[in-house]
């Protein structure tokens, strides 16, 4: 023990605590920069001085009651249409990317994700059976629970394909990591033809917003929403990087984890709800966004390494940053109609994936 | 004080291990010998917690293994397993300081942080420290996770402690091995320490244990001092493998060698 003065430097680069508030710190302030930037890009235009004039100014305030002409527009497009957008793209950002991430380790496998492995197509057949066959039972449900009916069915549906996915995948408590992405290709895929046939059988109506299920949209942020998925995605996401450290002793396999005591089956049953619980209440408002849980947490590790005390909460802070540029490119491409966000994270995923199987590629020697 | 009693595994119809009986104290190097398929392995894994015995009892400390809380088990136990793959870029000391982790279990405090140094030092791998552990060598590898082991089980104030290794000598080089070995000895020579290693090579082990036990389809042979297990007879009553004693020239300590097959 005494010997460790006399050598070099244990961390040449900085201490590893003090570099990961530091890169934490660092995209948070991008991140802050982003939403006032995004929150003033659109049909009515706020320079950003204005935007943070006027988030001191919210609704209600003695502030906004002084409020007129431009201005008043201003306030009211900023604090009814845009903050809700950004605040449920954060969400749906830090909700994917703290998901997949969590998702990998549990897998040890880098390609997991919460959109390939079949977890959002579950929370959206779920949504889109609740929309087309929900009928005045879903009605009377949503008198009762109002915004919260919709997202529970979603939730219920990404919880089972999520258990349906590990239970195939899992036996006598080992999980099989190529069984697991099979199968969850396999319900994904179901997910996706019950969809199709929802689309088949539904009146115009649940047609336009059975599309925007699948193809993924921010436009229906309102604050009661963003207020439920807040709720329910938040605490998931909150449980999910108490995790990161237990996460962390997978990677030497589970009969390690439990050498190390991290009891495996409780984290593994920990970590599904959780993933279901902020996959489910996101994608029951937004329908799939894709890839975000596979760009955002691959980012971060090419950039500070695996560990997922680190990974976890940076991916989070990416997540949300990928999915507000994505929102302000689907939103301004083609202005003023509107292209869905998960057309966007998909264009920009794929080729991330396949560079991804590229890679391995290499390493595997093909 | 490790106690095996009257245990035995079998996983659907086969019998791994059968009617095995086992007292290690602190501060003793056992050795496990045998054939391959002898069942030396799922021992360690009985001993480990991967497996659950089918009858009999495994007591650590006084309690039997299933009534141990994990986490408290994980800052007295730990295990160094053979194939041991480690997903994602890791670096060396990343790994090595996984083993802390039944100790802080969320942000690595400063006196991890010399521990995992400390047993890095141990293995003579400080210059592998931010290497990414999937590059390393074999060799190199199995030194981390040896280290990791050490780094888990540091510190004496957890209480006593059992250090399991799985065949630690498996991919080194002659000259590791005998390091590898050497820390076992050095880590039982601290008194409080119970050190339970599979090692393949017979003489590897009679250089190193206290007592060596003798596997063979699922059935304890002997357990006993080395002079008494390295004998032919012995021998070649486990391994089928007629060969003849010699003594080594430092020390003294019985070799085996074996005769030319005809």
């Amino acid at each position: 023990m005494q010997q460790t003065s006399t050598m070099q430097p244990l961390y040449p680069a900085g201490h590893p605590l003090q570099l990961r508030r530091n890169i934490l710190i660092g995209l948070g302030i991008a991140l802050c920069a982003l939403i006032v930037m995004a929150a003033g890009i659109g049909a009515v235009r706020i320079a950003p001085a204005d935007v943070i004039k006027l988030l001191m100014t919210p609704p209600g305030s003695a502030a906004w009651q002084d409020l007129s002409g431009e201005y008043l527009q201003q306030a009211m497009v900023l604090w009814n249409i845009r903050l809700p957008r950004l605040a449920l793209g954060i969400l749906t950002g830090m909700a994917l990317a703290v998901s997949g991430a969590a998702m990998q380790a549990l897998l040890r496998n880098p390609l997991a994700e919460p959109s390939l492995v079949g977890v959002s197509g579950g929370a959206a057949l779920f949504a889109a059976l609740a929309i087309v066959l929900g009928g005045s039972w879903m009605l009377a449900l949503q008198q009762l629970i109002g915004e919260f009916a919709l997202p529970i069915f979603a939730f219920i549906g990404s919880l089972i394909a999520t258990i349906l996915i590990f239970a195939i995948a899992t036996r006598q408590g080992r999980t099989s990591i190529a069984l697991m992405l099979l199968a969850g290709i396999a319900i994904g895929a179901l997910c996706g033809a019950l969809i199709g046939l929802m689309t088949f059988i539904a009146s115009d109506l649940q047609m336009r917003s059975l599309n925007f299920w699948s193809l993924g949209s921010l436009g229906a942020a309102t604050w009661p929403m963003v207020t439920m998925v807040t709720c329910l995605s938040g605490g998931a996401i909150c449980l999910l990087l108490k995790q990161s450290s237990a996460l962390n002793t997978l990677a030497l396999g589970e009969v390690q984890a439990s050498l190390l005591g991290v009891s495996v089956r409780r984290l593994n049953q920990t970590c599904i709800a959780a993933i279901a619980l902020a996959v489910g209440a996101v994608v029951s408002v937004t329908g799939i966004i894709g890839f975000i849980g596979l760009v955002a947490p691959h980012l971060v590790r090419l950039a500070v390494g695996p560990d997922q005390r680190l990974v976890m909460p940076a991916a989070a802070l990416v997540g949300a940053i990928l999915v507000l540029l994505s929102d302000l490119l689907a939103r301004t491409i083609a202005a003023p109609t509107e292209v869905p966000v998960g057309i966007i994270t998909a264009l920009l995923g794929v080729p991330f994936f396949l560079a991804l199987l590229f890679r391995m590629r290499r390493k595997i020697g093909l | 004080m490790l106690q095996v009693i009257n245990t035995s595994l079998s996983i659907g119809d086969k019998t791994l291990l059968e009617d095995i009986n086992l007292t290690i104290s602190p501060g003793e190097l056992l050795a496990i010998c045998g054939p391959n398929g002898a069942g030396k392995s799922s021992l360690i894994r009985l001993l480990c917690g991967e497996l659950k015995p089918s009858s009999g009892e495994i007591i650590w400390a006084g309690m039997p293994l299933r009534q141990w809380n994990l986490l408290q088990l994980a800052r007295q136990r730990a295990l160094m397993q053979q194939h041991a793959e480690v997903g994602f870029a890791y670096t060396a000391l990343e790994i090595i300081l996984l083993g802390r982790h039944p100790h802080h279990q969320g942000a690595h405090r400063t006196q991890d942080y010399h521990i995992a140094m400390a047993a890095m030092e141990e293995v003579d791998a400080i210059h592998l420290a931010h290497q990414v552990y999937s590059t390393l060598s074999g060799g190199e590898q199995a030194r981390i996770h040896m280290a990791r082991v050490l780094a888990q089980i540091w510190e004496a104030t957890a209480g006593p402690r059992l250090l399991l290794l799985d065949e630690p000598t498996a991919a080194l080089d002659p000259l590791q091995q005998h390091r590898m070995l050497t820390i076992a000895r050095n880590w039982a020579n601290k008194g409080d320490i119970t050190v339970v290693a599979i090692v393949h090579d017979l003489n590897l082990a009679a250089q190193y244990a206290d007592r060596i036990a003798l596997l063979r389809d699922g059935r304890l042979q002997a357990v006993d001092t080395v002079e008494t297990i390295m004998t032919p007879a012995m021998v070649e009553a486990c391994f089928d493998l007629p060969c003849v004693l010699l003594k080594h020239p430092d020390g003294g300590t019985p070799m085996i060698a074996a005769r030319r097959h005809h």
